[in-house]
């Protein structure tokens, strides 16, 4: 059956209208749909979550090794990408296993097989998100979170304080070591808060990122094999002209400039004794 | 005289002379390869019995063979990623597959959808709903196909699989989930009551990748036998891809179906009481 010219033309304009609709819809709703909430963890060895979304194929076959109950896919319902992998480390925390099932089992790359030592993993970082909540900043002993981590003594240690409110104990405040949290999440799931105070972040959440322009004087001082500048140069604030910085004053304010007609109405001021009470 | 559906009286005759299985055969194996392949996939999370892992995007059989969905690893390229080797050769493995038998194969015989659209199709027939093929062309989901991947380019993501009820379903029965069912119900309804075949054979994107394997896969269908066609026209009212058949029925050329829409399903075959069709290699000389 021939169409005409004109009838060609018309059906595709109809057609590319409705793809476009469809693809507008589809990434809007992929805005959405991507908005991956803080409490959702990726597996070992994720890709960062803009690539991870574009490796990951939703198989399954991680959760399938997993063999623990951490693991799961995503459903509508959890707010994560819709089919894939993620665990809540208050539910169910990573258990780190020494051969990382989940890694090998991914076909794709989307959890990154250069990962062969559990312990170097970032699925995220722990946090102290609440410092009024966590009884050991209250002076109370807990330490749940020191004790459980799988690199105990490392990613998790206490630091000793002086308990101002009592004035003779010590505070065991649990710190939480970058170098060292792989973000598994079992001191939030033991956290023995009704809420945890202890918290994983997904590392693009909880990271923050310097300016390439600070550039740290000891670390430079140590690159170049010694001082940059020589002589050493006295330490001074760089303020904004007129400005002045008291540090445990008022901070930053404005040099006053004094003129000689003030410093001689102050002095003929002070000879008024009722001048000096009103000041005080 | 009151007007019958065809579809109500489809493969009676063949009944009377193959008796009910001969008229099902292929309906009934294709069934039994559906839900064959969705009970190996439940062995593992049911039973603790890991005969195949995964699902049907990628998966691990007995742990060692890999195959994976060319479909998915091509939106996964689209969205810049390179893939790693286990999904390709997984994707290359799938892709000889249904080169040799037939690129619809993957909708017709391992696609969980098509139990919900057959469905559909079953209901509407005995509801004797009135089969509205227009509205909704046959090359939507070619088009849908290019956004698929368009969208997977313009978003770095693989965003079709967000809304693919394809994979939804058949991972939705494997990990679980919850309101995905929605989205199932809603493509039934729309065969159901607004386009025949609409979905599988109208707006699927995976159906058309798997068609374009189909332009040059191997097993077809072939009106061998087509000078013993009765016109009764039974074969036009089960084909979903019903426009395939004429060429090959009433042409003067080849009586090999090469339309790349055709899913190799077989029901021609099994409701043919003259037993017109079979499968053939698409080199056959008649």
């Amino acid at each position: 059956m021939a169409i005409s010219r004109r009838e060609f033309f018309l059906n595709s304009a109809k057609l590319a209208t409705t793809s476009a609709l469809i693809a507008t819809g589809i990434v809007s709703y992929s805005k959405y749909a991507y908005s991956i909430p803080a409490t959702a963890i990726r597996p070992p060895g994720a890709l960062k979550e803009k690539d991870f979304i574009s490796a990951c194929i939703r198989c399954g076959l991680c959760v399938n090794d997993c063999p623990f109950p951490t693991l799961s896919l995503a459903t509508e319902k959890d707010g994560v990408a819709i089919g894939t992998p993620f665990f809540t480390a208050r539910k169910a925390g990573c258990e780190m296993c020494d051969d990382i099932p989940c890694v090998k089992a991914c076909p794709t790359g989307a959890l990154d097989k250069s990962l062969t030592d559990i312990n170097n993993s970032k699925m995220g970082l722990a946090r102290i998100v609440d410092t009024e909540g966590c009884i050991a900043y209250q002076g109370l002993r807990c330490e749940v979170c020191f004790n459980v981590c799988p690199i105990r003594g490392k990613a998790i240690t206490i630091e000793m304080k002086h308990n101002k409110r009592s004035g003779s104990h010590t505070l065991f405040i649990p710190i939480v070591n970058y170098d060292h949290c792989t973000g598994c999440g079992k001191c939030e799931e033991a956290c023995i808060m009704e809420e945890a105070v202890i918290k994983v972040l997904p590392m693009q959440l909880v990271m923050g990122k310097r300016q390439d322009h600070y550039k740290l004087g000891w670390e430079e001082k140590q690159k170049a094999g010694g001082s940059l500048v020589s002589p050493d140069i006295e330490h001074k604030y760089n303020l904004p002209e007129g400005k002045q910085y008291d540090l445990y004053g008022k901070g930053l304010t404005d040099i006053k400039v004094e003129s000689s007609l003030d410093n001689a109405l102050d002095s003929l001021n002070s000879l008024n004794p009722l001048f000096n009470i009103k000041r005080k | 005289m009151k007007k019958i559906n065809i579809c109500q009286v489809v493969g009676d005759d063949a009944k009377k002379t193959k008796g009910w299985i001969g008229a099902n055969k292929y309906l009934i194996l294709r069934r039994l390869s559906q839900l064959g392949i969705l009970f190996l996939f439940l062995l593992g999370p049911w039973f603790d019995v890991w005969i195949i892992k995964g699902n049907l995007t990628s998966s691990l059989i007995l742990d060692t063979l890999p195959l994976s969905d060319p479909f998915i690893l091509l939106q996964s390229f689209f969205a810049g990623h390179s893939l790693a080797v286990d999904a390709l050769i997984g994707g290359l493995i799938v892709l000889i597959f249904y080169l040799v038998v037939g690129g619809r194969v993957f909708c017709s015989w391992v696609c969980p959808m098509n139990i919900v659209t057959d469905a559909a199709n079953y209901f509407r027939c005995k509801l004797g709903i009135k089969a509205t093929s227009s509205g909704v062309s046959n090359k939507t989901r070619y088009w849908i196909l290019a956004v698929s991947m368009s969208t997977a380019w313009l978003t770095s993501s693989i965003v079709w699989e967000l809304v693919n009820p394809v994979s939804i379903l058949h991972r939705s029965i494997i990990f679980g989930m919850s309101f995905g069912w929605g989205l199932i119900v809603l493509i039934f309804l729309f065969d159901l009551f607004v386009v025949k075949n609409g979905w599988c054979s109208r707006l699927c994107p995976m159906g058309a990748f798997y068609s374009l394997l189909g332009k040059v896969s191997l097993l077809r269908v072939n009106a061998k036998e087509r000078e013993k066609c009765t016109d009764c026209l039974e074969c036009y009212a089960v084909c979903p891809e019903s426009q395939i058949i004429n060429p090959a029925l009433k042409g003067n050329n080849s009586s090999i179906i090469l339309d790349k829409n055709c899913t190799n399903c077989g029901r021609c075959i099994d409701i043919c009481e003259p037993k017109v069709f079979s499968y053939s290699s698409r080199f056959k000389k008649n």
